[in-house]
């Protein structure tokens, strides 16, 4: 069972996930649970996010689906020859806050980056039932070795910007917002911290 | 006097680029171990243990430990008794990154303008070079791949005689909370006071290139060091900010003689990575 208090202990198991995501694996995801996602996903930084958002201004369709899918926020480093992908690890994902919600309104369900999201993007995660997932930044060597394919799908003059598809295999997560208003960064900086800090 | 070529430094720079990105020193993995062991949140340990495995994955398949694969920043030390030959130093040094981020698969990071265009340059290149005088025979490189998690987090502020060493501890703290965690903790905090604005943020830089476990050899900065650590590390912010005991792994800060009128301050974080190495030619 998880604990929901933003501390998950490293005896608990992760908790397999499979992407696209539906509804009944998202209600179970609390704060601080470790998970390991498979399936397919989506990359997603910076220029993308202004693709996609203009294209939802302008009422054009999108060029990948939304529904249930979950976006990686990264832009990965070279694949040697005969590599699958270069480094690939966890972008911030503050930068992406304000052209997150309207994404979510069109059925996105998940989120994989690193650091908190605004106030907005937290209310939309429960608003939505969505799912905020965080990868340990800087460990993409490690998160390289759980992404089996990788294909450009949109946006391809963006290069390491551009929308790839990953079919990943066992993707090491832990859940940063739930979608019953869960915060890791909140919850656990309150538990550890103590006086002498501001 | 004494000659070095040029094209040596080339092949140095070239080198370092690519060790930093792949390999972790035996001190860098001790001090991460030694935080996996004593961190007691959780999270924090889960976050550590990933940052551990990663380095050594790293090290044995020969890929960058991190996609950002940094913008390459060079303090050059010259002694003045060295003539170079053979070229350009500046441009010897430029080469020396664009050959390495080619040969090691490092991710081209770097924009020629910041506002209007921001068009790639395809090779990582212009490096940020530092270039300083001493007496002597010897030629020192220091190499960093700066990533600009951390980077982006950093700051500068003019404090005054007034707002004196409370407002420093006090601007320290808020720049790591501010950072949270954006700059990838367990960060490295470098601290640059006094100077002018632009030798505080050289200062601070320094700071941050000073190797594991080195203390201010000046007591009363050593103490506030030390102080500075225990002051971010009681945020709980954690290590990626998943809470727990051990936000930065150290706190180094350098001065230089200012002005009457006031304190210059610049502080500037490094993440976990700490990729920076000394070359002695």
């Amino acid at each position: 069972m998880t604990q929901g208090d933003g501390v998950t202990a490293e005896d608990h198991p992760s908790i397999a996930v499979t992407a696209p995501l539906d509804d009944v694996a998202i209600r179970r995801l609390r704060v601080g649970d470790r998970v390991s996602l498979s399936g397919t996903i989506y990359t997603a930084r910076d220029a993308a996010h202004q693709r996609l958002k203009a294209a939802i201004d302008a009422g054009e369709e999108l060029p990948i689906p939304l529904e249930g899918q979950v976006l990686y926020y990264v832009g990965p480093a070279p694949a040697r020859p005969g590599a699958v992908t270069g480094p690939a690890g966890p972008t911030t994902s503050a930068r992406v806050d304000p052209l997150t919600p309207p994404l979510l309104a069109r059925g996105l369900k998940g989120m994989i980056g690193k650091g908190k999201r605004d106030a907005t993007v937290r209310a939309a995660i429960v608003q939505y039932g969505a799912v905020y997932l965080v990868a340990v930044g800087g460990a993409a060597a490690l998160i390289a070795e759980a992404i089996k394919s990788v294909e450009v799908v949109a946006y391809g003059d963006l290069g390491t910007e551009a929308i790839h598809r990953l079919e990943v295999v066992n993707f090491p997560l832990i859940v940063g917002n739930d979608c019953v208003g869960g915060d890791l960064f909140e919850q656990g900086r309150a538990r550890y911290r103590r006086a002498g800090g501001e | 006097m004494r000659e070095i070529d040029v094209h040596q430094i080339t092949e140095h720079v070239a080198a370092a680029v690519q060790t930093l990105n792949f390999d972790t020193p035996p001190p860098v993995l001790d001090q991460l171990s030694d935080v996996l062991h004593r961190e007691i949140s959780p999270t924090g340990r889960e976050a550590m243990r990933a940052i551990v495995a990663n380095r050594q994955l790293a090290m044995v398949r020969r890929v960058p430990m991190c996609q950002d694969t940094g913008m390459a920043i060079v303090f050059v030390t010259l002694g003045q008794e060295v003539h170079l030959t053979g070229g350009d130093l500046t441009a010897a040094i430029t080469e020396g990154v664009r050959r390495g981020y080619r040969a090691g698969y490092l991710r081209n990071s770097v924009v020629a303008e910041p506002l209007f265009e921001r068009k790639n340059t395809r090779d990582n290149t212009p490096p940020m070079i530092h270039y300083q005088l001493v007496p002597g025979e010897e030629l020192r490189l220091t190499v960093a791949c700066k990533g600009f998690g951390a980077e982006n987090m950093s700051w500068a502020k003019m404090l005054t005689p007034a707002e004196g060493l409370a407002e420093v501890k006090r601007q320290v703290v808020a720049c790591v909370e501010a950072a949270g965690p954006n700059a990838c903790p367990p960060i490295v905090v470098g601290v640059g006071v006094g100077g002018t604005l632009e030798v505080a943020a050289l200062l601070a830089k320094r700071a941050l290139m000073r190797p594991v476990g080195d203390r201010h050899p000046d007591q009363r900065y050593a103490a506030l060091e030390m102080e500075l650590l225990d002051l971010v590390n009681a945020t709980g912010i954690g290590p990626q900010g998943w809470g727990g005991e051990h936000t930065a792994l150290d706190v180094r800060v350098e001065y230089a003689p200012t002005h009457i009128a006031a304190i210059p301050l610049a502080i500037n974080l490094d993440c976990h990575l700490q990729r920076h190495m000394d070359i002695v030619v």
